[in-house]
């Protein structure tokens, strides 16, 4: 398989990305591990890729109070990263060592799959859970999006056309916090049939959800964790098996959560 | 301006410790670039979805499924493949590993368990069975039942470590 003829452009910077971006059907390029895949399935038929893969967006690193995640940092970095050994986000490496395999956390960016915005994808719950933020840069300036209001839908985010993701913004939350993150996974796909991520600190819980939905989702009731959300099923994992599945997995990730918590003090 | 937009571009890396310029278009996977163009056809093609890691080559060092790269992404990165880890006509320990241990059969995979257990040795010289497993998640093989990959893996980075002291 290989992809429908395309042309190609490697950005030399952010703004030099976005004017080539300007091009109706064209799609940033960072890893490539979901865009690529679905260009050679032909389910993606970009008259342009602009590679944004060497921009200087990547690294993860702590300022003040929050942690900054560069958008081109890959699951393979955050699995190295010094700064996410601590219990707050500790949810934020077990993810990342689940991602695909070895091969595909060497490429594949948080970035890229925040925009690819996989409904089964794992990280978006974490994220969620840990109340991240989105900054956007177009043409037409910055804006920060939260991430509960970033995904909209099935691969669909609030990124306008001609607009990237320039950071990953988490805030750090104060000693005796705690995060986890469990999933159950397709055997052969490894995508999360459900997945969970929680967070706790002194100021409360809070628990995301993905994989049974059109987007993952923050938990309102954390003793109802599915409520009335629409929940999508298919032949190998039906709705209720995949309802089931999410309320067991909330239960354990905000135990998990809370034990490393008590850990943190 | 250089790079802007082209269906086919030139196209330099260095691939196997050669410098090699060549032209390709801008959809050509990386796989495709090394084994059609420059002939290296010990980097297999199995599932072609990013699944079975027949592909797997080092880039820049960091094993990569070559099937899920762009060629023209690989533009003045080190490409390494398996021809590349015997280059001076002695296999490399980790191949050796194989061969004393069984770590393979009908050898299709190989190519791929190796560049990924390079990865993989190349930063934890002494990694469990269970890491080993994890690391090889994304090479599948038809043939071993995984037992004696995981052994060749343990050998090898014995092997490595032998050498290292």
């Amino acid at each position: 398989m290989i992809p429908a003829p395309v042309r190609y452009a490697r950005a030399t910077d952010i703004d030099d990305a976005l004017a080539l971006l300007a091009e109706p059907d064209a799609k940033a390029l960072a890893g490539g591990q979901s865009l690529l895949p679905i260009m050679k399935l032909r389910i993606a038929r970009p008259s342009l890729v602009v590679d944004i893969s060497r921009l200087e967006l990547r690294g993860v690193d702590v300022r003040g109070n929050e942690l900054h995640i560069g958008p081109l940092t890959t699951w393979d970095d955050l699995l190295r990263a010094e700064e996410l050994r601590r219990p707050a986000l500790s949810a934020m490496a077990e993810c990342a060592d689940g991602i695909g395999d070895l091969q595909v956390r060497n490429r594949g960016t948080v970035g890229g799959s925040l925009a690819h915005a996989d409904p089964a994808s794992d990280m978006p719950a974490v994220l969620l859970a840990l109340e991240a933020a989105v900054s956007l840069r177009s043409p037409n300036g910055d804006r920060v999006v939260r991430l509960a209001d970033f995904f909209v839908g099935p691969f669909m985010t609030a990124l306008r056309a001609q607009e990237l993701i320039t950071d990953v913004v988490v805030p750090l939350s104060e000693l005796g916090s705690g995060s986890a993150y469990v999933s159950v996974e397709h055997p052969a796909s490894g995508f999360a049939l459900a997945g969970a991520a929680a967070s706790v600190g002194p100021d409360g819980e809070r628990v995301a959800v993905t994989g049974i939905a059109g987007r993952p989702f923050l938990v309102s009731d954390h003793g109802d964790p599915v409520g009335d959300t629409e929940v999508f099923g298919d032949r190998f994992a039906p709705a209720d098996y995949r309802r089931g599945l999410a309320i067991v997995l909330v239960e354990r990730a905000l135990e998990r959560a809370k034990e490393r918590a008590v850990e943190d003090r | 301006m250089a790079d802007r937009p082209e269906s086919s571009s030139a196209l330099s890396l260095v691939v196997n410790g050669e410098s090699r310029s060549l032209e390709v278009e801008a959809r050509t996977l990386l796989v495709h670039a090394l084994r059609d163009e420059l002939g290296l056809t010990g980097t297999h093609i199995g599932c072609d979805t990013s699944q079975c890691g027949a592909c797997t080559v080092l880039l820049d060092g960091r094993a990569v499924k070559s099937c899920t790269v762009l060629a023209v992404q690989a533009e003045g990165m080190e490409v390494t493949t398996i021809e590349g880890l015997s280059a001076d006509g002695d296999t490399h320990p980790i191949q050796r590993a194989f061969v004393e241990h069984h770590g393979l059969q009908c050898g299709f995979c190989t190519p791929g368990v190796i560049l990924t257990s390079f990865d993989l040795l190349s930063r934890d010289a002494e990694p469990s069975h269970a890491t080993i497993r994890h690391a090889l998640r994304g090479n599948l093989c038809r043939c071993t039942g995984y037992q004696t990959i995981v052994e060749s893996v343990r050998a090898a980075g014995d092997a490595l470590r032998g050498e290292g002291s």
